[in-house]
């Protein structure tokens, strides 16, 4: 079939190798220049719902990585045969097959993290960065920029969460990865968790401020008028 | 190949739906006795802290056997009961909650051992913000005072609701009385920041969490009536 053709075509070609700074470039953008989160503005909704502890920022963010990686290789290789008119439905039944069977092998194997995965799993189908990816790269490329796409993606992602992460539970608890960080002796100053960061309207600000400075520092990003 | 005829569309839906719903039928299929069996050493865990034994999900199953030395059932009013078929610890008191009227629904009690001393353990479920909560309460032998207690949750939000399951809340419920003389009072869950001091009956909720914190109080007050009777009656035997 044609996919396999592609896939041998890739390793023989000379002219693009592995690491080409297009493919760099496809790790890269999403970390800054392309931020799925702060830049094209997706995902925010599990952004602002699982930024409470970095724990489960860390184990949405692998989760997202494997799902995607996975999501947009098995797309990027059956890009010509997905009929466009379906397309979306398509898709939708490759992410949510993945999830679930990412999420009944954490079930056998790794209790522990599925219950801490609990309804997250079911927020991963709905992530709009998968879907976004799929259709916007996935679709139209070979499969090995495909899970470059993939891998930068879900690191672009997974930082930003982790960054809102860190502020939340750092101000909203006094701790870092459940680990108390802020000592005993400021408490006894009169120093008090701020618990407005543990709610959602938080993480919206949070993600604001990242925005704010992410733009007044790239001025690639700042608008002409 | 033309990828836009309705027949290739129809074609390539139909098996990409067998694939993926094969595949999937076959990994749940495949993983489902790995997966009870976790929900069962689960189950034995919660149980054993409830009286403060921890117990790795690979001990969990010998130290059940060696701690818990009595399971009985009690019905709606009480009476202990022996319905066919059904054992004390499959009995899934989240659905029973979910799914049986009140009078349906069976009460399952272990009776924990060590040394002598005699410990009652209730299983209970009640709703908590977004789903299902639930959890193992801990009687010392006057079956009054609180031994420890374990809850846990489904849904509720991390950080907030879902602090249940952590144990500077579980802690906060041992040393409380559920009965005040010889009346039933339980142990009444009050919104976060309360002042508790002291009070026997009360216990302080989450900030932020309090639906989830009333969900608590409300599943021990509704639970816990029903076992009434079984500890009136064993507290009178035991003077």
């Amino acid at each position: 079939m044609s996919e396999t053709a592609e896939t041998t075509a890739i390793v023989k070609e000379p002219k693009e190798p592995l690491f080409s700074s297009n493919n760099k470039r496809l790790l890269s953008d999403p970390l800054n220049d392309d931020n799925p989160i702060t830049i094209q503005v997706l995902g925010i909704c599990s952004a602002l719902a699982i930024t409470v502890q970095v724990k489960q920022a860390v184990v949405m963010s692998l989760s997202v990585l494997v799902v995607m990686i996975g999501a947009n290789l098995i797309v990027s290789l059956l890009r010509n045969l997905i009929p466009s008119r379906v397309r979306i439905i398509v898709q939708l039944v490759i992410v949510a097959a993945l999830v679930i069977l990412v999420d009944q092998v954490l079930k056998a194997y790794m209790y522990d993290v599925s219950k801490q995965l609990s309804v997250f799993v079911g927020l991963i189908i709905t992530n709009c960065i998968i879907m976004g990816r799929l259709e916007a790269f996935a679709l139209a490329n070979k499969p090995w920029p495909s899970f470059l796409d993939a891998v930068g993606n879900a690191a672009g992602y997974g930082w930003i969460l982790i960054a809102v992460a860190v502020v939340r539970e750092l101000f909203g608890s006094g701790k870092l990865y459940g680990f108390q960080v802020i000592p005993d002796a400021f408490y006894d100053f009169g120093y008090f968790n701020n618990g407005l960061m543990i709610l959602p309207p938080m993480a919206l600000i949070t993600v604001g401020i990242i925005i704010w400075v992410q733009r007044s520092r790239n001025t690639k990003l700042i608008e002409e008028n | 190949m033309d990828v836009n005829k309705n027949s290739y569309t129809f074609t390539f839906s139909a098996i990409l739906v067998i694939v993926v719903g094969a595949s999937l039928a076959f990994v749940a299929e495949g993983l489902k006795p790995l997966q009870k069996e976790n929900v069962r050493l689960e189950k034995m865990q919660n149980i054993l802290a409830s009286v403060k034994i921890e117990a790795t999900p690979e001990e969990a199953g010998a130290k059940f056997e060696q701690y818990i030395v009595e399971q009985v059932m009690l019905d709606n009013d009480g009476n202990i009961v022996s319905p066919e078929g059904l054992n004390a610890f499959d009995i899934d008191v989240v659905k029973e909650f979910k799914t049986l009227a009140i009078e349906k629904r069976n009460y399952p009690l272990f009776v924990f051992e060590e040394n002598g001393a005699r410990k009652y353990i209730v299983p209970m479920a009640g709703n908590g913000l977004w789903g299902p909560i639930w959890g193992f309460v801990a009687f010392e032998g006057d079956m009054n005072t609180i031994y420890g207690a374990t809850f846990d949750h489904k849904t509720e939000t991390p950080g907030l609701g879902a602090e249940i399951n952590q144990p500077f809340f579980q802690g906060k419920f041992i040393g409380k009385t559920i009965f005040d003389g010889s009346e039933y009072v339980s142990v009444e869950v009050v919104k976060g920041g309360a002042d508790v001091e002291g009070k026997s009956h009360m216990v302080d909720g989450i900030s932020g969490g309090t639906i989830t914190s009333k969900g608590v109080g409300e599943m021990m007050e509704r639970t816990l009536n029903v076992y009434v009777p079984y500890f009136k009656g064993n507290q009178k035997a035991a003077l």
